[in-house]
Formats: structure tokens, sequence, C-alpha cells
């Protein structure tokens, strides 16, 4: 059956060479997209992760009793939020890495030890998890002020409060706000092609160029991929909202 | 159940291969529509490159010059129109002639089989590379094996990537731009930059890549295609870039640009120019 619809496909690249889908019948570029597909999940998934992360924590530094902290984390959430990530990522790779130490397999090159991934992971989730942060606070300053005093008057510490009663209620507040944020995380990988990341646009876009029959092929395969990538992440957002809804609290 | 579902969905594809392809069916007919769009517009649009010296970059007050330049100039003469120039890359000039956001281009192109049946690439080629590296002499590369599973810097959209990873085994990095590429080699992220040989003789003479060489012998000499929308190459359009271009050949046009860009002179263009001489000269 495998043999007949890549007989079909190779049969139909030959009569409309504007549909020459070559990733359905020749195993080379059915590796290139696997490839590229696994890359993009472990960046989207790493982003994800490092981004809510990074958002937790910097909105639990927000409300810290320094000054200097909180303008930490101020200028932190300027600086990534209000740049284009794009540039956050040709300046994390092209500039920054040149100052992070490097190892030599043969004498000459020298391998950063944070590679192209590293840095698109670091960049992308930074970028979003600024954006997290923001999504977080909202969450807290939700949470009524008294709720917060009834848990100080049982004689909670600052960091009990945040972690056993503020986040918990805020969390729940959040995750509309943070189910959009990201699934434009997910769909913002795409943009590691700038530094050679091999997702799956970069090797759908090497595969057309090598392959000029197939662009429309690949365009279909990448809109296919990212709709249900995005897919399945808001239906598993959605259905974590429910599950952690409260009943009688909010909508 | 299954057989059925494979035949339904079959059939669903050949649909979508009928609707696209529908369009070339009419090629043959010479509708000229581009060239009539042309005339009328007293202007034709040529994308070129912007950044591969010589051939199409851009010089110092963001103007576009270089060798093809001056042959989209040659054309927009002969047609008696203004011209335009649109900076277009490796990984988008084909789709920017089939979108008619260009009427057509000379942007440095490999004349391959696939990019036939996207674009009307015309007859005789203009001229002609092949595939080699940059590589640190520090590195004192002999050959072709040397690069097998190492990291070597490409850009995304050029043809020479596939020939090094697949017949070699090297581990393609590319870049959106020869610019980014070309750093990554000089930051040593790679042990090499493939791309053409034209165009990496040009850098190393421009002595901005002294601890730099060409080490290997150049691989599969490719010429190069200019291209109009591919419903008008038996037509119009198509028939007057073949006659200029083999007018350019036969002049030895081609040559003298190539001496007034100061590129390598290529035995290529001396054949050609052989080749289409006319039999009458000096008679």
């Amino acid at each position: 059956m495998i043999e007949s619809v890549q007989a079909y496909f190779r049969a139909l690249a030959e009569t409309h060479p504007k549909w020459n889908f070559i990733y359905l019948y020749d195993p080379v570029q059915a590796a290139r997209i696997a490839e590229g597909l696994w890359m993009t999940l472990q960046l989207a998934v790493a982003c994800v992760v490092f981004s809510v992360l990074i958002g937790v924590a910097g909105a639990w530094l927000q409300g810290a009793r320094q000054a200097v902290v909180r303008a930490f984390v101020q200028g932190y959430i300027q600086f990534f939020r209000n740049t284009p990530p794009l540039i956050q990522l040709l300046f994390f790779y092209f500039a920054l890495g040149q100052f992070t130490p490097t190892y030599s397999p043969d004498g000459w090159l020298e391998v950063p030890v944070i590679s192209n991934v590293g840095w698109a992971i670091i960049s992308l989730s930074f970028f979003a998890g600024a954006f997290n942060v923001e999504i977080f606070r909202a969450g807290i300053e939700a949470i009524p002020e008294s709720t917060r005093e009834a848990a100080d008057a049982l004689g909670m510490s600052r960091l009990q409060i945040y972690v056993y009663v503020v986040f918990p209620l805020a969390f729940r507040v959040s995750l509309p706000a943070l189910n959009n944020n990201l699934v434009n995380l997910v769909k913002t990988t795409t943009q590691a092609i700038v530094i050679a990341v091999p997702e799956l646009l970069y090797q759908l876009v090497s595969m057309y160029n090598d392959y000029s029959t197939s662009q429309n092929a690949c365009m279909l395969l990448m809109f296919v991929v990212y709709i249900t990538l995005v897919g399945v992440l808001v239906l598993g957002m959605n259905r974590w909202e429910r599950a952690l809804r409260i009943p009688g609290y909010g909508a | 159940m299954l057989k059925h579902i494979v035949r339904r969905s079959l059939t669903g594809a050949a649909l979508i291969g009928f609707l696209a392809g529908s369009g070339s069916a009419f090629a043959a007919e010479c509708t000229n529509d581009v060239w009539n769009k042309v005339m009328k517009r007293g202007k034709v649009i040529v994308g070129v490159k912007p950044d591969y010296k010589p051939w199409g970059f851009r010089d110092e007050s963001g103007g576009l010059v270089g060798m093809e330049v001056d042959l989209a100039k040659e054309v927009a003469a002969v047609m008696g129109v203004e011209l335009e120039l649109v900076a277009v890359q490796s990984s988008n000039r084909m789709q920017f002639l089939e979108q008619g956001k260009v009427d057509m281009f000379v942007a440095t192109m490999s004349d391959r089989p696939d990019r036939r049946k996207i674009v009307g690439i015309t007859q005789p080629n203009y001229y002609t590379s092949g595939t080699n590296v940059m590589s640190p002499k520090a590195l004192g590369l002999t050959e072709w094996e040397n690069l097998r599973d190492k990291p070597v810097c490409g850009k995304q959209g050029a043809f020479y990537n596939k020939i090094v990873s697949e017949r070699y085994g090297a581990k393609i990095v590319a870049f959106t731009g020869n610019a980014e590429a070309k750093q990554a080699l000089r930051d040593k992220r790679c042990i090499a930059w493939v791309y053409d040989d034209s165009s990496i003789m040009s850098d190393l003479a421009s002595g901005n890549y002294d601890e730099f060489e060409m080490p290997l012998p150049s691989e599969d000499d490719n010429p190069w295609g200019l291209a109009v929308p591919l419903a008008e190459r038996h037509c119009l359009f198509g028939n007057l870039m073949s006659g200029l271009t083999y007018n350019w050949h036969q002049s030895g046009r081609l040559i003298e640009l190539e001496k007034k860009w100061g590129i390598q002179p290529t035995k290529y263009l001396q054949d050609q120019h052989e080749r289409f001489s006319d039999w009458l000269a000096g008679k």
C-alpha cells in the first residue's frame, strides 16, 4: 500500500510539476522532515517549560522587598518585551556568542559551549518569559488583599503565602492569557531559522530550494504541522483550565 | 475500507493537481501577457542580487550595480523601456517571478531541470560557475572528503549545499544571508563556506579574507540561467532573451563585462564566444 501511495505521488510530480510531494516518496527528504519536526518539538517544549518557570520566578521577584530586585525584573521585562525576538536571536547568537567559552575538536574550529539551538532556547524562553511575568502579575493582583491578610494572620511566611495561597489562585486566573502567549511562542520558534537552527521551517525551506517543484507541497505541510501542533497545545491548555476550575470562582 | 479511504484521498489529491496544473495548458498559445504589461507600463522590472559581488550588489550610495545589473540595463534599452531593479534572494527569486513582482530576473541562478519547470530559463546560458569552498589556510584542506561530518556554512537556497551534504556528508549550517554565513566562518563555527567558485575568488581578491583560501578543485560546473515567466519562455519575451544572450556571446560583450567587473576570466565564456562566432566575421 505504501508503495502504491509513493508511486502515485511520484507520478503526480511528473504530471503536475507544482505539486511535487517529494517527502512522501523520497526517504532522504522524509528523514529531513522528521529531523525538523523533532527539533521543532524539542524547541517548543523546552521554551514553553522554561518561559513558564521564568514567569513564575519573575512574578515572585516582582513582589520582593528589595527595590534592586524589583528594578532588575522590571529592566528584564522592558528589554525582552520591547525588542523583536528576531533581533534577540541574532544578537544572542552572533554578539554574545563570541564571548562564551568554546572548545576545539580539531585545533581550528571553535565550537561554542552554547550551540545555536541552545541560544534559540535561551532567547525565546526569555522573550516569552517576559510576557509570562506580566501575565502572572495580573493574576496575582487579582487575588483579594483580604485572602493574603488571612494567610498572614495564620502565621505563614511570605514564601509560603506565595506558594500555597496566592500563586495557586493566581495561576488559574492567568491561564487564558498564558495560553495565548504560549501559542505565540510555539509559532515564534520558526524564527530560529535565522541562526540556522535546523527546525521544521529550515528543513522545508532547504527542501524547496533543492527541489523547487516541491514548494507548494512544503508550504502545505508547514501549515498542517503548525495547525496540529498549536491545536494540541490549545486543547491541552483548555483541558487544564477546566480541570483547575474552582466552582463559583470567577466565571 | 482502507482501500476505499486511499482511493478517495488519491482522487482528492488528483483534483488539487488538476486545479494547479490547468494554468499551464495554455502556455503554447502565447498571450504575451507579461510582455504586453511591460510595454504598456513603459518599464521593465528586473530582479537582481543585492549581495553577490560583483554580479549584483549595492554600491556606497545604496544603488544596485554589478555585471548582471549591466545586463538588465541592456535588456531595458533593447526593449525601449525604463528599468526598475528589485533585489531578490536565492530563496525567493522564482516566487517573485511567478507572482509577477518582477517581470524577469538575472540573479546568479544555476540552471537546473526542476527550476525549468517553474520559470522560463532561456538558452543559451550567460555564465557558469562550479561549487567550491573557502576555508582557513590553517586547516590546509586537500580534498573534498575532509569535509565529511564537519560543520560547513552555507547560504539558504543555494544548490551547492546539496552537493556537499549528499556527496561528501558535510553538515550544512545554512544561514539566510551570505554575510551571516561568512561571519559564522570567521567566528570559527564551521570549517568552510560553500558557495560558487567565482564568488569565492572575488572575496579572496578583495583582501578581506587573507587568512582564507580556496583549496579544492571546483566541482559540477553549472551554467547560470536568466529567467522570464514560464508561459512566455517560447514567446516574445523568451525569444528576445535567447537572441540577446546569443548576441552577447557572439560580440564578446559578456567577456568585456567580466573584465569590467574584475571577474576571473572563465573558459566557458571564451568557448561560447567561439561557438557562436559569426562565420562571415573578417571575411
